[in-house]
This record gives C-alpha cells, sequence and structure tokens, in this order.
C-alpha cells in the first residue's frame, strides 16, 4: 500500500524541491488544480444543500415510491464512473434530446461530479436524521420556536457533523475523479481540464515527475481536507459529550 | 474443589484483583458478592482462564491450572449476556461442546434432548436464540455449559439482565439444579438477597480484596466489619454504631429504654428521637426517625409491637440496639 | 417539526425534481437509446470478440482480487479489533487511504514503482514479468482501490458481537482455529458478503487506476469500462458504447439489488 506512495513522492522530489515546485507552478498544472479544486467546492456546497433535503425528504416525509427513490440514491457508487460519464453524455452531450449542451463545459463537469457524489452527504445525514431525538425538536416548538428557528438551533446542530463529514467526503472524492469527467470535461487545457486529466496527460507524453508532483499536490488537499474533518468532527464530538 | 491463592490483577496502575486467597470446597454453591468494580468478574474469568493472573496460581480439582488456557480447564462458564451463538439453533448450541470433542452423534442427541429437559427447554430444539426470551437463553447457556460434564461451573451475573420476577424464580431453579446434579458452583452477583438466597458459602469482595467469606447467617449475624454488615442485609446508624433495623427496640418511656440497654449493653446507648413517618410494609411497619443528633434511620417492628406503641408522626421515643455486632461476639447465646 | 403540507410538498419536489434530472432521465435515456434499435442489435454489440474478452477480462481480475480481498480484508479486521498492538491508528489510516486517493495517482503510483523504469522495474526487466502494461499490473490496481471495503464491512460487525461468544466457545473447549471456523465466520457472514459485493462492483466499475496500467488492446488488455471509453473515443462508436455501458448498469443494478437485501438480512439476523 505504501510502497507505490512512497515511490511516488520520492519521483516527485527527484528534481529537488525547486523541481516539485515548477512541475506544480507551471501555468496548465496549477489552472488544472485551480479548475479542480473551484468545481469540487462548488459541488460539496451543492451537495450540502441538495444532499441534505434529500435525506430529510427521505427520512420525514411520506410517498408512494419512496424505497425505489431511496435505493436509486446508492446508484452512483454501484455505477463505474465511466457509464456515469455516457449516461449524462446521452442527455446533456452533442446529441441531447432536450437541446443543453454541457459537453466540453464547466457546468458540465460539475454536474458529472454532482452525480458520483451525491450518495456521500445523503448516506452521512439520513442515519442521524433517523435517530434524532424527535422530542427536542417538539420541545422547542413548545417553547414557541418557528419551524424556521427549530431547524436552525435545534436541528442543524446535531445533523452539522454529519453534513460536513459527507461533504468533505464528497470533495475528497470530487477532486480525484476520473472516470466521470474524462468524457464529459472535455480536457481543454486551463479551461476544463481537471488535476487528475492532466497527470494522465503528463505520463502519456512521458513526463513522470510532472504526473508526480501534481498528484503528490492533489494527495496532500485531500489529506488536509480529511483531516480537518477529523478535527471537526472530534471537536463537535467533544462538545456534545461535553454537555451531556 | 478451587484453591485461589494470592492471587494479582492490575490494570495499569489499578489493582483488579489485590492478593486475593479463596478456597471453594467442592460440591458448594458459593456466590461472589461485591459491589459493582470490585473485581468479582475478574476473579471469576482468572479462575477460568479468561483473564491471565499477573501473580498467583488456581487450582481446581487438585490441578495446578494457572497457566492452563481455557479450553482445557475443565470448566463451565455462563456469561450475564448469555452469548449465545447466535447463528445456532438451540440444540447446535448445547452440542457445540461436545462436537468439538468429537462424541459419537447419538451419544450427542441423547445429551442434548436430557439437558434441555432438565432445563425445561424441551421442545425448543430447532429455535435459533433471537427467538428465546432472555430467561430460556440463559437457561439454554447453561445447558451449553453443562454438556461438557464440566468440573466447575462459573456463572457471572447470569440473572443480571433479566427483570425482578424472573430472576427470582431461576435463582430458585439453580438451587434444585444444583442439587440434583452437585457440580461445584460459583456465581457471581452483585445482589445481596440473590447471594443469600442460593449460596451455601458467600464471598464478600470489596476493591479488589476479600472481605469475608463464610455462609450466609454467619456473615448476615456476624460480619466481619462495617463494610459487610452494610453490604449484607440492611443498616441503620444508631448512636455511632450499625445495627438491622429489626434489632432496634423502640419505646416511649426513657427509664424503661436505658434499664433495658443496660441488660443488653451495646455500644450505642438510648437515643431520643422524633418520628418522621411511619409505612406500613405489609406484616412489617417501617419508622422513620430523625435522632436529637440529626442523624436519620429507620427502624423495623412488626405490625403487632407497632400497634402497641401507636406511634404518630412527630412523637418523641427512646431507640437502642436489642443487640449489635459485637454483642453476638461477646455472647451468642443472646442471639436466640 | 410539523411543517406544514405546501412546506413539505415543494421540500419534496425539489429534492424528487434534482434527483429525476441528475440520475433518472439520464438512465432512461441511455436504456431508450440502446434498446431502440431492438434487443438484437444490443446483444450483437456486446457479442463482438472484442466485447466478450473485456467481460472475460473483467471477470478474471473479480476473480483473483475477491479472494485476496477477502483474506486480507478479515485478517486485518480481526487485528484491528481484537488486537492490542501500538501502529494501530496508523494502520487504520492506511486502509483508508485509497478513499482518499484519486485512481489515476494510484495508477501512477503504480507505474512509478512497477514500471520499467521505476523501482521494481528489475521484475520486468530481468524476469520478463509483464506488470504495467499486463493483467498484474491491472489486479494490482484494483486490488489497491478495492482495498478497504471487507475491512470496512467485517469492522463494525466484529465490534458488535464482541468477543464473548468467542470466550464462550473457548471455555467449551474450542481451540482458535475451531472458534474460528465455527463462530466468528458465521457471524460475519453477513457483512463479509456485503464488502464483498462492494469489492465485485467497485472492480468490475475500476476505469481510472485500470486505464493508467493497461495497454488497452482491444481483444487483449480490455477490461469493459476500457471498451466503453475506447468505443467511445477511439472508434467514435457512439452506440457500442452506450451498449457496453448498459451491460455495466445492468451488472451495477444487480449489485444495488443484492446490497438491499442483504443489508434487509443483515438488520434481522
Ligand atoms: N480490561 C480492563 N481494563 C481496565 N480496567 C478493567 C478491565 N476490566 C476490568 N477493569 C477494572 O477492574 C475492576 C474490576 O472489574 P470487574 O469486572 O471484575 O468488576 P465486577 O466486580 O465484576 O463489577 P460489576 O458488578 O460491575 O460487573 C473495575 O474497576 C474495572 O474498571
Ligand atoms: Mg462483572
Amino acid at each position: 500500500m505504501l510502497l507505490p506512495l512512497a515511490a511516488l513522492t520520492v519521483t516527485s522530489f527527484g528534481e529537488g524541491w525547486s523541481g516539485f515546485w515548477d512541475a506544480v507552478t507551471a501555468p496548465v498544472a496549477l489552472a488544472s488544480l485551480r479548475v479542480t479544486v473551484a468545481v469540487s467546492a462548488v459541488v460539496a456546497l451543492v451537495n450540502a444543500v441538495m444532499g441534505t433535503l434529500i435525506a430529510w425528504v427521505l427520512v420525514r416525509d411520506d410517498f408512494r415510491g419512496k424505497r425505489v427513490v431511496n435505493a436509486l440514491i446508492d446508484l452512483p457508487f454501484a455505477l463505474p464512473t465511466i457509464v456515469a460519464s455516457i449516461v449524462l453524455l446521452s442527455l446533456y452531450g452533442p446529441n441531447s434530446p432536450v437541446g443543453i449542451h454541457l459537453n466540453a463545459t464547466q457546468p458540465g463537469l460539475l454536474v458529472a461530479l454532482a452525480f458520483v457524489t451525491l450518495p456521500f452527504v445523503v448516506r452521512s445525514v439520513q442515519p442521524v436524521l433517523i435517530e434524532a431525538d424527535r422530542e427536542v425538536e417538539e420541545a422547542a416548538a413548545s417553547l414557541g420556536a418557528s419551524n424556521w428557528t427549530t431547524f436552525r438551533r435545534v436541528v442543524l446542530p446535531t445533523l452539522a457533523p454529519a453534513v460536513i463529514g459527507g461533504t468533505g467526503l464528497a470533495f475528497a472524492r470530487a477532486i480525484g475523479e476520473y472516470g466521470s469527467v474524462v468524457l464529459i470535461g472535455g480536457n481543454i487545457p486551463r479551461k476544463t481540464q481537471v488535476a487528475s486529466q492532466y497527470i494522465q496527460q503528463q505520463i502519456e507524453i512521458d513526463r513522470p515527475v510532472n504526473a508526480a508532483a501534481v498528484s503528490v499536490a492533489l494527495l496532500a488537499i485531500a489529506f488536509v481536507t480529511l483531516f480537518v474533518l477529523r478535527v471537526l468532527a472530534g471537536r463537535s464530538q467533544r462538545r456534545e459529550e461535553d454537555s451531556a | 474443589m478451587i484453591t485461589v491463592t494470592g492471587a494479582r490483577k492490575n490494570y495499569g496502575d489499578f489493582a483488579a484483583l489485590d492478593d486475593v486467597t479463596l478456597d471453594i470446597p467442592a460440591g458448594t454453591l458459593t456466590a461472589l458478592l461485591g459491589p459493582s468494580g470490585s473485581g468479582k468478574s475478574t476473579l471469576l474469568r482468572s479462575i477460568a482462564g479468561l483473564e491471565r493472573l499477573d501473580a498467583g496460581s488456581i487450582v481446581i480439582g487438585g490441578r495446578d491450572v494457572t497457566g492452563v488456557a481455557p479450553q482445557k480447564r475443565g470448566i463451565g462458564f455462563v456469561f450475564q449476556h448469555y452469548a449465545a451463538f447466535k447463528h445456532m439453533t438451540v440444540r447446535d448450541n448445547v452440542a457445540f461442546g461436545l462436537s468439538i470433542r468429537k462424541r459419537p452423534k447419538a451419544e450427542i442427541a441423547k445429551k442434548v434432548d436430557d439437558l434441555l429437559e432438565i432445563v425445561g427447554l424441551d421442545g425448543f430444539q430447532h429455535r435459533y436464540p433471537a427467538q428465546l426470551s432472555g430467561g430460556q437463553r440463559q437457561r439454554m447457556a447453561l445447558a451449553r455449559a453443562l454438556a461438557v460434564d464440566p468440573e466447575v461451573l462459573l456463572l457471572d451475573e447470569p440473572f443480571g439482565a433479566l427483570d425482578a420476577k424472573v430472576r427470582a424464580d431461576l435463582r430458585q431453579w439453580l438451587r434444585r439444579l444444583h442439587d440434583e446434579v452437585h457440580v461445584t458452583t460459583v456465581l457471581v452477583t452483585h445482589d445481596q438477597e440473590e447471594a443469600l438466597d442460593v449460596a451455601d458459602r458467600i464471598a464478600v469482595l470489596n476493591k479488589g480484596r476479600i472481605e469475608q467469606v463464610g455462609d450466609p447467617v454467619s456473615l448476615y449475624d456476624r460480619p466481619a466489619n462495617d463494610f459487610v454488615m452494610s453490604f449484607l442485609g440492611s443498616v441503620a446508624r444508631l448512636g455511632g454504631q450499625l445495627v438491622r433495623p429489626h434489632d432496634i427496640a423502640l419505646e416511649r418511656n426513657r427509664d424503661r429504654a436505658v434499664a433495658a440497654d443496660a441488660l443488653t449493653g451495646t455500644a450505642g446507648g438510648v437515643v431520643e428521637s422524633v418520628v418522621e413517618r411511619v409505612v406500613r410494609l405489609g406484616f412489617e411497619v417501617r419508622i422513620d426517625l430523625r435522632a436529637d443528633s440529626g442523624q436519620r434511620f429507620a427502624a423495623q417492628v412488626t405490625r403487632g409491637q407497632a400497634d402497641v406503641l401507636g406511634l404518630q408522626v412527630g412523637e418523641t421515643v427512646y431507640a437502642r440496639a436489642t443487640h449489635g455486632p459485637d454483642a453476638y461476639e461477646l455472647d451468642p447465646a443472646l442471639a436466640i | 417539526m410539523r411543517t406544514s403540507t405546501a412546506a413539505r410538498l415543494s421540500l419534496r419536489t425539489v429534492a424528487l425534481g434534482y434527483l429525476v434530472l441528475l440520475i433518472g432521465v439520464p438512465i432512461v435515456l441511455i436504456l431508450w437509446r440502446t434498446f431502440g434499435e431492438g434487443v438484437g442489435t444490443f446483444l450483437e454489440s456486446i457479442r463482438t470478440p472484442a466485447a466478450i474478452s473485456a467481460l472475460n477480462l473483467s471477470l478474471l481480475i473479480v476473480a483473483i482480487t475477491v479472494p485476496l480481498n477477502v483474506v486480507f480484508g478479515v485478517g486485518t479486521a480481526l487485528a484491528l479489533v481484537r488486537g492490542r498492538f501500538r501502529g494501530r491508528g496508523l494502520i487504520q489510516a492506511v486502509v483508508d487511504l485509497p478513499f482518499a486517493v484519486s485512481p489515476i495517482v494510484v495508477g501512477v503510483s503504480l507505474i512509478l514503482l512497477w514500471g520499467s523504469s521505476g523501482w521494481f522495474g528489475g521484475i520486468e526487466n530481468n524476469l520478463g514479468v509483464r506488470v504495467i502494461f499486463g493483467l498484474p499490473g491491472m489486479v494490482i490496481a484494483t486490488i489497491f482501490v478495492t482495498l478497504p471495503f471487507v475491512v470496512r464491512e467485517v469492522e463494525p460487525v466484529l465490534h458488535e458481537i464482541g468477543t464473548e461468544q468467542e470466550q464462550a466457545a473457548s471455555t467449551l473447549g474450542a481451540s482458535s482455529a475451531q472458534t474460528f471456523w465455527r463462530i466468528t465466520l458465521p457471524a460475519i457472514r453477513w457483512g463479509l458478503t456485503y464488502g464483498v459485493v462492494l469489492t465485485i462492483a467497485r472492480a468490475l466499475g475500476e476505469f481510472g487506476a485500470v486505464i493508467m496500467v493497461s495497454s488497452g488492446f482491444p481483444g487483449v488488455s480490455q477490461t469493459l469500462t476500457l471498451l466503453v471509453h475506447s468505443r467511445y473515443i477511439d472508434d467514435h462508436n457512439t452506440y457500442g458504447a452506450y451498449a457496453a455501458a448498459t451491460l455495466l448498469m445492468g451488472l451495477a443494478v444487480l449489485t444495488l439489488l443484492l446490497m438491499t437485501l442483504l443489508d434487509r438480512k443483515r438488520s434481522t439476523t
């Protein structure tokens, strides 16, 4: 497990720190990292809102076919990413029946990444919402809090760790994603080329040092994200324990 | 016969067992009694070999088993939460130990059926543990432990997870079972009533040490110290001395109380107190009192005595101990 | 919280609308495009020699990956849950690594380690075993990305069953091996199966890591996912790509059904 990553890190610094720095800050490389982080951040935000909303509807609402919808949520996990790409292309691609052409645009990337990361927030918020003590909400209501106040002051704080956790996972997944963006993204340098595509390209033209350096940068971003998440989760948990 | 000598067990720098020495005679049903965290489970699990001692030795039936694996100690163990094998039927659960020992199929089948009849689970052979009640599960676990003919049977709060009624039934049943099979049995419990009810002998543990070992009557009547006294049965503090509530006599007349107290000669003397509450509990009547020192205590009298006294809340009475623990030792004849 | 009917309905509409646009419509569309020209055309497209060889290769990779992951995953889970040793935190983090690492980065790392100019390049140059651009590379890449599944599914089950059943077995005379086979393994079977299903799904569907280490020759070193890609990009055979994608989707839906069934099983037993 660790050996390949060690090989990666060593190679990335094969030409010294400055070699690494040059490789990462090469204009196209930097642009791809920027696009990746920006699009992933937007996707993460969309997920945070929509994921929480969907989880809410799945737990607190009741309608026919809810179980099918519930099962559908996992589809992006089960579906190979390249299939996701094809599926989205068939609707938003060149022969789109509705005339929406997202092919090779940043919104296209957004849709693809939103598709593959959909389950993260939903699946982390759902169980918390099921377990959530409804009496607390009722207590808040009985004290005169409006729905919106109850949601903001009572429900959201209990959901927050799950939302943050799911959003972080979605973000980490989005920045590394390749299969789902490879067809719809268009791979246009400085515009829609994401970091993983840039890395793949560098390997293809036999520039392993460049590929390794950007890989390490990508890894670092992922790790920092996950680390921050862990710290946040730890803190909110401690807060709950303190108050208990 | 189980002999534990100088057993020590530390978790970090906390001593869960602190130089425990204990003899458990063959064929007895011995209860390990103590408050939560006193080391009962640790001691029992050490006897079973599920816990490794830091020092000391354990001998079962003349064989030193100190370093022996639990598989080879000839024990049966019953866990508080049953440890039922959830994916096996009742029959397979009970047959497990025998099938490990590769006994012939017919022998296993007969033995399992016999045991299930003894524990009253006849007809439940093909159920899964999830389809049994807690009490039934525990009886299955008992049958499972007995199936391998253990030399000693070790039970760790076997009825702890059951409700009060089932508990009481099952411990009666365990007592009868023990009278039939006579296997040396050690029962861990933190419930003094349970220990007094079923055990031949009780070992009281506190903070990893044995406070006293003996039969229930002598432990109740002649506790070695305040801890044992307060842990077995209820106590009241009267003039700085621990007394059983039913060993408190109440008098309306101070002089009579003093005269009677001079005869029994306990350390507490006569305590003037005010009646705070009179509670009738069936045949018994509990009287809550407050001494002039501010100390509250309860006395227990029969209904007849209560009627004679006719106490009302707010009245003053004179309480004295009819006998304290030291009185027994001075003159056992007075205990009658 | 008692929400008004209007609020509830609008929330529901937003949620369902989002799901329909993102998942529902595209999937219906691809199915329609695939089968629009008849089931026969579909079957023909997935019965070409290249497609059959891709299916076989995908299944072969699954067949190698799954047993290795089961043994490793159960072993690691046992060590993590039952073991008391230093460095457990480190192992925990390493097990989660594949979740944080982009498949492309996995591919690059493997090339740098096993490629002919990599650290272990000697193996390829001297022994003539082709790792990168060969089957071993694809298998290693797949193992890398599927590693956490079995561990992460088995671990909580081991936690939950605790050690009492195992201790009970040992007091009844069972050796450690007997306890494992007769008590522990049956107890974790649903968690394990679930982990295996996830492993299969991911192994069949892995694309990024595999495309990096495969030579991608049709009929030789193309997995199903690579087939979809090359049909779309290289052959401009859009219909063929749809058909192969539909096949993969069928497998994914099967997986999903299995998962749902197993989930119910897990929660009832
Ligand atoms: N694995 C362990 N690690 C650290 N401390 C332990 C461990 N097991 C037991 N202890 C400590 O040892 C002491 C004795 O525990 P033990 O389980 O024997 O108590 P017990 O008398 O059976 O209590 P209870 O009635 O609550 O079951 C307790 O203070 C407990 O916290
Ligand atoms: Mg205990």
